[in-house]
Order: C-alpha cells, then structure tokens, then sequence
C-alpha cells in the first residue's frame, strides 16, 4: 500500500498540521512503510473471530450517577492559552 | 399540480436527564457559571479514564423499550474525530456500527389520519460545549460545562411527509420523553434539539434526492418553518433547472430562511474507530426486565383508554394525554366520580386557559379534582348555570375555595323560581315595546336580546332553559 503525497495533505488537514512541502514525499514513504509493516496482520486467518474491542475480556464497568467535586474554574482555565471572563478564548468560529 | 414530493429525516438530540455527564461525576445542571462544572475527563486531560454513567445506559434502554426498539445485547462505544473548539479531546465519544437500540415506531394521530413513522436507532454519546459567538468582535467563547452530558440521538427513517407531520413527531417524541423521565424536553434550554433531512423527488418517485441537512432547531414553531422554508427553496433551485446541493444549512430565525453554512471543512471524515478506553456493555436479559418494570403508561395507551373506556373524543384524549401531570390530574378526578367528558370540558377550557394565562402548572394549582367535581354536581343539578360556573371556577383558581361555598356567600344560586322570572320578563317586555312589535312582526332573531336583558338584570342567574321556555310563551 501506497501513500501519495496527495494522502499526506488530506491527513495532515484533517489532523490541523502544516506539512512543508519538501516533507511530502518523505512522510508518504514513511507512513507506506508504516501500512506495509501492519499489513502483515492480514495474512493471518481470522475467519470466524469476533472483532477485538478491547484486549482484556472485562464488561460493563460502570459509575453510578453520583456528582462529584468539579475542578476551580481557575484551575480548568489556567492551561488556557487565552482566556476571556471565565470563558476559553478561541479565534473567531463563524465569520 | 404539485411535481415533488417531500422526504424528511429527523436526528433528535434529547439530553438525558441524569444528575452527572456520561463519563465523569460532573454535575450536569443547567445555567451554572461557565466552565464551574468540569475536571480533567471531561476537559480532555491526557491519562484520564471515562467511566460510564449507568443510569445513562438505563435511560436510553428505557426509552428504546417504550418506543418499540430492539436493544442490542452487545454494545460499545465508537471515538468520532475532528477538531471544533467546542470538543477539548478532538473527538467525541459516539456509537457507530452497534447503536444499543435499533428499529422502533411512533405513531402520529393527523388531521388525514394515522401515519408511522419508523425509527432507525437510537444510540449514546456525550455532548460537545457551548459556543459563544455574539457580542464578540474577532474571537469566540468557549464553555464546556455541557461537554460530555449524556445525550441519546434519535434517527428517523426518512419517511416524514410534511413541516406538520415533522413537528406532530417531536411533538410526540417529546411527550414521550417526559413521561419516561429521561429528558425534560426543554427546547429553549437545548436539551431537545433537532437536526432535519430535508430533499426532493419527482411525485411518484422511490429513489432518494440531494438532501439537505438543517441544523439545530429548538422550537416546535421552527421545525415546520425551518422545513416549509427549504422545501421551498429546493422547489425553486429544480425549477430553474438547477441542482439542489448536498450540504449543512442553519435556520436563521430572523429571516425565516435556511441559509448555507459555508463550512471550511473538507469532506466529514469522521475517522471512527472502538473506543479503546471503555469496555463493551452487554445487556442482560436481568437488566432488561428491570427497566421494563419502570415504563409507566404511556400517552398511547392512555389515549386508547381514554377513548374506549371514557368514551372521549380523540381530540380530549390527545391533549389530556400529552403531559403526564394533566392526565393523572384528569384520571384522578374520574376515579373520583367526575363524569369524564364534563371533567374534561372544565379542564380543555377554564383549567388550562387560566393555567396559561398565570403560568402555573397543574401540581401548584388550587383547584383540585374534588373542586371540579363539587362544581360539576352544582351545574349538573341546576343550582347554577354553565356561565355562572365559568365565574366560580375562576374564583376557584384565584382562592382555592369551595364551588359550594362561592356559590353561597356570593348568592350566585340560579333562578329557577317561575315566578321571580315571569316578573323580570314581563318589566323587560314591557321596556322593549318597540322590539317587541318588531318581534312579531317575524324579526325572530330578537330572542337573544331578550334573554340577554334578562340575564343583564339578574347578573346572569336566570335559568337559561327556563327563560326561554317563559319568553316563548308570552311572546306568542
């Protein structure tokens, strides 16, 4: 499987990075390398075996609907890297 | 003649109504100061762990039991990636390929008759935050107090006809909601919210057109209008040979008209995968009997009581069933022994006018189901008459006082004594000699002036029957 430079824009938009274009070809080779090497996984017969969801066969964990403390206002937005009032400040939404 | 017909889908958003989010111990109260209730799960912190919230699960199992769905014994949660603002993790945990409920039906009562309108799922997942966007100049507000309420989303099959055949389902959903007690319903507050599918096909038709999706409408009133609106505009884009384009559109209240949200956004690639930091819930038939237990009757059922048991028209059935708080109100004034259609003519006229007109709601409401019932006895024996009662009832509403006692202390009792009568009548005859040459000159219509001075002079006590009976005897 073959990524083309054109798969590594679509990802890096989707993933809101900036990709130089002098790096294109080198991540689509190394992201190939990376499909091929997982690739492997589908020489392996797995007619009749339930999807893994998850590694360890646990089920239904659950909380009970209990409130608990909250964290200070102060302390959720003190990683902001902007704040306004008590609110997260973000670039404009909708123009 | 009409060349197209409409085809809606529906994507209703309905807020359970647990105490805490759907994977942390938050509160999920409404109104709090912004970002006073979230921690580091429901923020997006690296190395935390969500934990489902169980009574989320029951709730959504509850409502897919009552609305005919299948439950899935086998669930699990899905991550849906992308990037807004408003969701701090950068992808929402969802279902996907195993929705815990699928299939179901609601059952619309229109004006032309039944229709279904079949369900596809019903699945979890959290919500995102809030937005805020007025009042700002170059940035916006983020509030993640909403981020990660559990939230059930409701998907019809595209098989809506109609704005009003549209609205009668929420209108339905929601009731239903209610009376299951899993979401208050509340459109203004966002926790029932909508998304419609609206497209166009040639009348006759089976394939599916372009659709557009309508976003995040929160009213009733705006589900048709927002509906009517874009029917129309496709209606227009086909006729002048154009081609209705698949995209997100908002309603914009306003201007009653949809208009396009020019989304920066490539094609949605939502990218979904298991989510790794949950395990499966598996449904146990023990679980399942269990929430069967709590499903109370429904509108429904209730309806079909109503009328084959009361023997009230299917108009009283529908609106005293629609809360569960009228309709108890109604049951238990009849099984007190209130006739059921004089019980629901009191409550479909004086209870609710005046529970509108003062805001209050049936629970707070002085009058109670013995009130009625002592009134309907007074009108039903002739002690006062219907207007009269109107006047008690309301007195009723105001003080929360006897029927019988209002009736005595304001001497509001009838007037059935012949005799009192026959003298009013005759002074008024005698006043109105004019008309009453014109009366038998064949202007019969004046019978209604007469009664009326009548019941001018004795402040509406008359007997009605009565004075008819007496005028047409003297006036012959």
């Amino acid at each position: 499987m073959s990524v083309t430079t054109d798969d590594v824009k679509y990802i890096a938009a989707l993933s809101r990075l900036k990709v130089d274009a002098s790096e294109l070809e080198t991540f689509g080779k190394q992201l190939s390398d990376i499909l091929l090497y997982v690739e492997k996984l589908s020489e392996l017969n797995t007619d009749g075996v339930e999807p893994t969801s998850h590694v360890i066969p646990v089920m239904n964990v659950f909380r009970e609907d209990i409130e608990r403390d909250s964290l200070a206002i102060e302390d959720a937005l003190s990683n902001a890297p902007e704040r306004a009032g008590n609110f997260y400040k973000v670039p404009k939404i909708i123009e | 003649m009409k060349k197209y017909e409409a085809v809606i889908g529906l994507e209703i958003h309905a807020q359970m109504l647990t105490k805490t989010k759907m994977f942390c111990g938050c509160s999920t109260r409404f109104g709090s100061e912004p970002n006073s209730q979230t921690c580091p799960v429901c923020i997006g912190m690296p190395g935390v762990l969500p934990v489902i919230n169980k009574k989320a699960v029951e709730f959504t199992v509850r409502a897919g039991l009552a609305l005919g769905c299948k439950i899935s014994p086998y669930n699990r949660f899905a991550r849906k990636n992308y990037f807004y603002p408003d969701l701090p993790k950068g992808y929402q945990i969802s279902q996907y390929e195993l929705p815990i409920c699928l299939g179901g039906v609601v059952v619309l009562n229109m004006e032309n008759g039944q229709s279904t309108i079949e369900l596809t799922r019903i699945h979890m997942e959290e919500d995102a935050g809030k937005n805020i966007h007025e009042g700002m100049k170059d940035f916006s507000c983020v509030d993640l107090n909403r981020a990660g309420v559990p939230l059930m989303e409701i998907v019809t099959e595209p098989q809506i006809r109609s704005p009003k055949e549209a609205s009668a389902f929420m209108k339905k959903l929601r009731s239903v909601l209610r009376y299951l007690e899993v979401c208050d319903g509340n459109m203004e507050e966002g926790s029932l919210r909508c998304d419609a599918n609206v497209s166009l096909r040639p009348i006759g038709s089976s394939e599916l057109g372009v659709k557009a999706e309508i976003k995040n409408i929160n009213s009733f009133r705006f589900v048709e209008k927002a509906i009517e609106y874009e029917i129309w505009r496709q209606e227009e884009v086909l006729k002048e040979g154009g081609r209705v384009i698949q995209e997100t559109r908002l309603y914009n209240t306003s201007t009653g008209t949809t208009e396009s949200m020019r989304s920066k956004e490539e094609a949605h690639d939502y990218r979904y995968f298991p989510e790794p930091d949950l395990v499966p819930i598996v449904v146990s038939d023990t679980m399942l009997k269990e929430v069967k237990a709590t499903i109370v009757e429904l509108p429904d059922e209730k309806v079909g009581r109503y009328v084959n048991s009361f023997g009230l028209p299917l108009y009283d059935a529908e609106l005293l069933s629609q809360e569960k708080s009228i309709a108890h109100w109604f049951e238990d004034a009849v099984n007190k022994g209130g006739n059921p259609k004089a019980v629901s003519n009191w409550m479909m006229g004086e209870l609710m006018r005046l529970l509108n007109e003062t805001s209050t709601r049936i629970e707070d409401c002085k009058v109670t189901p013995e009130h009625l019932i002592g009134l309907i006895k007074l009108v039903d024996s002739g002690a006062i008459n219907v207007k009269i009662g109107k006047t008690v009832f309301e007195e009723m509403f105001n003080s929360g006082e006897q029927a019988e006692k209002i009736v005595k202390s304001k001497g509001l009792l009838q007037i059935s004594n012949e005799g009192e009568l026959d003298s009013v009548i005759d002074g008024i005859l005698k006043q109105y000699s004019s008309e009453v040459e014109r009366f038998k000159a064949g202007e019969v219509k004046l019978t209604g002036f007469f009664v009326g001075e009548v019941m001018k002079q004795t402040k509406g006590k008359a007997n009605p029957k009565l004075v008819n009976e007496i005028l047409k005897k003297k006036l012959v």
